[in-house]
């Protein structure tokens, strides 16, 4: 759907965007992360034609960009990051405005009503866009960007300037479009991205630092797995300590287990470092199960996006490329994986604590006794 | 193009713009028709037309100050420059409706047309002529305010450099009048606005002069249709 290669901006001396490539397939949504001064807007200004590249080519739906910029620019949808609201149209002419601008050729009426449902803009259709409040007018951006149809939505920081609830639904909203239409969406709101994307591409510097799914990065940027348990042993003494990280220990594949403080009476957490090959977790789950202990709670504690983030934009790792495949341990990496929790969450939950969004969280079956402490939840940081 | 003008219309009449200008053509066109017509008891409307040169040289950078300098710094231009329409298409879109409220404005001779009627007899070609001649030279003078505008993102700047720059077209004349060179002052005066303007008031209607009027107005479309490119590979 989308294709670039060897994109390269240049103001000057400085490379805006160098060198950068990357394809997105047709129902994809891509996710644009990178420090302030990345670059991220600047490629998507890009890509839907409203600056030149210096080099390289962009085609959208097969269309050359500069070539053929009119028709290409027919299959885009651009909310920018300050949206093009003229404050002296109300909604209701700025959106007719936008779709004779696009040469909209579908039914004016039944469009425009279904966009502003789509957008819950319904009731201030008839309001002046300079007496609305920021998170309505992002609204009405994305409002303009949907006209048309265009199977191209390109949406810079969309959410910025809402509050949670309407982050939430401007959330699942570019999920569902998703579906229909090719996304890329650039956020500094991490468990946004990992929330809604499906692909991850975070640009530092111009250039591409690390494409491909929250996963897979992170599997290439760590060698080892960590968790934290909480077992109850036995006893419900001290003297389970020794014997159940003596146990845990014993397990194959197993690098070093530390008895953590005492959590709960008698109960203690054990941080575990185990081999990235092996999946531990079934062999502690059976090793409790023979022994009569309850798991009270699982924490995988791999990097959050926001560890990824931090170590690729400050300069750690140079370049992580998907196609350097490693072994998959998605199904390891709960944590990362695309049906996130944060939609479901409370929208202050979602909004505060970022690297709760990232969380893991295992759930025990057979623990009777503890029926409320099934699973619990704890940030990872 | 339809939709860009459609809007530009609307937003001259919600900015203000609109009232503001036809309020000032109309209060100085009145004050010439009232002094240069009615008081001199002619029925021939060029002296009018004569006097309103140098008004229209203020009021037209009103009309077109805010046309494209306002899209650049509330970024509205990102909407424009994004959706599927040429940039030839968007400047003309502004262009042609900057030029219609010139004519919706100048179309208040036809009230004086009446007036003259009353007390005498409405010299037509005459009239026609010079409603024409000052049509294309208000063409070529929002041309040029429409280029200026492109040029920055403050409506004010755009505002006083375009009344600069026809402020020294009007002056042309005698600035060429004090060039001791010959052949400067013969260019000069080949390109004066004023001079072709006055021809037409005096009852010359030449085609040159009409020509230089359009061509003026489509080299400084085309100007500002390269700036908003260049602007895209800056």
């Amino acid at each position: 759907m989308i294709e670039v290669r060897n994109l390269c901006k240049r103001y000057g001396d400085k490379n805006a965007v160098n060198d950068i490539s990357f394809s997105v397939g047709k129902g994809e949504i891509l996710g644009f992360l990178g420090p302030n001064g990345a670059g991220k807007s600047t490629t998507m200004n890009m890509l839907t034609g409203y600056i030149s590249s210096t080099s390289g080519h962009i085609s959208i739906n097969g269309v050359d960009i500069l070539e053929n910029p009119i028709e290409a620019k027919a299959n885009i949808g651009y909310l920018p990051e300050i949206p093009p609201l003229y404050v002296d149209m109300t909604v209701d002419a700025y959106l007719n405005f936008m779709y004779d601008l696009k040469k909209c050729k579908l039914t004016r009426k039944a469009h425009l009503k279904e966009i502003c449902d789509l957008c819950k803009i319904s009731h201030v259709r008839e309001r002046l866009i300079r007496n609305l409040s920021k998170g309505y007018k992002q609204r009405v951006g994305l409002a303009q960007a949907l006209i048309n149809n265009p199977p191209v939505l390109i949406l810079d920081e969309p959410t910025v300037g809402l509050d949670p609830s309407q982050i939430i639904e401007i959330r699942s909203l570019i999920k569902k479009l998703g579906k229909n239409h090719t996304v890329i969406l650039s956020s500094h709101i991490l468990p946004e991205i990992q929330a809604v994307c499906d692909r991850i591409i975070i640009i530092n510097k111009g250039v591409i630092a690390a494409d491909g799914t929250a996963a897979e990065i992170a599997n290439k940027l760590t060698n080892e797995h960590k968790m934290t348990v909480r077992i109850e042993g036995t006893t419900r003494t001290t003297e389970d300590k020794p014997v159940v990280a003596e146990a845990l220990r014993a397990i194959d594949g197993i690098k070093y287990v530390r008895a953590d403080m005492e959590r709960e009476k008698g109960i203690y957490d054990y941080d575990i470092e185990s081999d990235d090959e092996v999946d531990v977790r079934r062999a502690i789950n059976n090793l409790c199960r023979e022994k009569g202990w309850n798991i009270l709670m699982l924490q995988l504690s791999d990097m959050t996006l926001e560890d990824i983030f931090m170590k690729i934009t400050t300069g750690d790792i140079t370049a992580i490329k998907s196609d350097e495949k490693k072994p998959d341990l998605s199904e390891y990496d709960m944590s990362f994986g695309s049906d996130n929790v944060a939609e479901e969450k409370t929208p202050a939950e979602a909004e505060e604590s970022p690297e709760e969004a990232a969380e893991a969280e295992k759930k025990k079956e057979d623990s009777p006794k503890k029926k409320d402490k099934k699973s619990k939840k704890g940030g990872n940081k | 193009m339809g939709a860009i003008y459609r809007r530009e219309m609307g937003a001259f009449f919600t900015s203000g713009i609109a009232y503001v200008f036809l309020a000032g053509f109309a209060l100085f066109s009145g004050l010439f028709f009232s002094l240069g017509v009615i008081g001199s008891g002619i029925s021939d409307m060029s002296p009018m037309f004569s006097s309103m040169f140098i008004i229209v040289v203020f009021l037209i950078p009103i009309l077109t100050m805010r046309l494209l300098s306002e899209e650049k710094k509330n970024r509205t231009d990102q909407g424009l420059l994004t959706a599927p329409v040429s940039l030839t298409s968007i400047v003309l879109g502004k262009y042609f409706a900057a030029l219609t409220l010139f004519a919706i404005a100048e179309s208040i001779v036809f009230v004086y047309s009446i007036i003259v009627a009353v007390c005498g007899e409405v010299i037509w070609s005459t009239l026609l002529g010079n409603y024409f001649a000052m049509l294309f030279l208000g063409a070529a003078f929002i041309a040029i305010g429409l280029f200026i505008s492109s040029l920055t993102e403050n409506q004010m700047a755009s505002a006083v450099i375009g009344m600069f720059v026809l402020f020294v077209l009007y002056l042309m004349d005698s600035l060429a009048s004090n060039i001791p060179v010959e052949f400067i002052q013969k260019a000069i005066l080949s390109a004066s606005f004023y001079t072709r303007y006055l021809d037409i008031t005096r009852g010359v209607f030449n085609l040159s002069t009409v020509v230089f009027f359009i061509s003026v107005s489509v080299l400084f479309n085309f100007f500002t249709v390269r700036v908003l490119d260049k602007r895209r590979w800056g």
